[in-house]
């Protein structure tokens, strides 16, 4: 049985390398939101408020566009709404907490939290205090995302644009799922989202971030049913 | 009102994030339901990594000799055998980089 601070080491020394890729897109996501001319307190704002990586990117974009602020907000509400996905996988390991603490802990649930705290809770879940590697995962995230993205801010037009640093981003997700590719079931699942997420792409509110996980969990669905 | 709107959207992905985990207890998911749920990573990350691949600033499709198929090619492989995150970015951006800037 692990101890709280091992737990919470654990969840920090998971995260960390994620930072190679959170540190410069945080950095690009400040710069990019002044350099579009909104104003340096809003831009951070976002970071604190939203907490939501890519969808703050389109925030900006869709309102210096000329979006209206209502359609970017319901956009951002759209692309995040793959975290109800990750809320009702994580639930069955958060079930025991009282409910102010999973008011607190949902706050920290972001992309790369939920992949590494999920990969070690299918691996430990006997162990008591499961929810400390998630609160390491995700305030190390946290932290991070707020450092970077007032770091952009400040540089701002500093932050070079050719370097073409936003790669990272499926960079660091190639390298969440990479390891499932060797099962089967896994692959034909991640190719039919990712097909997908091609195929909608133009739908409103950027809802392909969520219309392609509901199909390849169909998928998936059928795949299990296939199995038995 | 910006501000506003980003409150807006601030609200929303909170209630997204949290939905599940305060109302969803264990008996309310069937073993098949839990069995689908165990392929969210695989079904959501995808949706991040195509478009980030294949589609430009732009919207638009990229060409097939892009510099970013490359890399993402080179990360899978240098990603499925070291099995190590670090390992992985670096190698995508390494080759992105050394393609566009030579």
């Amino acid at each position: 049985m692990l101890t709280k601070k091992q737990l919470l080491t654990r969840g920090i020394l998971d995260i960390s390398p994620h930072m190679l890729s959170v540190i410069p897109f945080g950095i690009i996501c400040g710069a990019i939101g002044v350099e579009l001319g909104f104003d340096p307190y809003l831009v951070y704002a976002m970071s604190f408020i939203i907490f939501g990586g890519a969808s703050q990117i389109v925030f900006l974009q869709l309102l210096s566009g000329g979006a209206s602020g209502l359609v970017a907000a319901i956009s951002v509400g759209v692309i995040n709404s793959r975290h109800l996905l990750y809320g009702a996988v994580l639930s069955e390991y958060l079930e025991k907490l009282s409910l102010i603490k999973k008011l607190f802990f949902s706050y920290v649930i972001v992309d790369q939290s939920f992949a590494e705290s999920n990969k070690f809770f299918k691996k430990n879940k006997t162990e008591k205090y499961l929810h400390y590697h998630l609160i390491g995962t995700g305030c190390t995230m946290w932290v991070c995302w707020q450092i970077a993205t007032l770091s952009g801010i400040i540089l701002g037009s500093f932050v070079p644009q050719e370097l073409g640093l936003k790669i990272v981003i499926p960079l660091t997700f190639i390298a969440i799922v990479v390891q499932d590719l060797k099962k089967i079931d896994h692959l034909i699942v991640m190719i039919v989202c990712g097909l997908s997420s091609l195929l909608f792409y133009d739908a409103p509110f950027r809802s392909y971030i969520i219309i392609s996980p509901i199909i390849a969990l169909f998928v998936a669905a059928l795949i299990l049913r296939l199995k038995k | 009102m910006t501000l506003y709107s980003i409150l807006v959207a601030g609200i929303l992905t909170y209630f997204s994030r949290m939905t599940m985990v305060a109302l969803v207890s264990r008996d309310m998911l069937s073993d098949r339901i839990k069995g689908v749920l165990a392929y969210v990573p695989s079904a959501v990350f995808p949706a991040i990594i195509f478009p980030g691949i294949f589609i430009n600033d732009y919207g638009n499709f990229i060409e097939m000799n892009d510099p970013k198929i490359f890399a993402a090619i080179v990360a899978v492989i240098i990603g499925y055998f070291s099995k190590n995150i670090i390992a992985t970015i670096l190698a995508g951006l390494i080759s992105y980089w050394f393609l566009i800037f030579i």
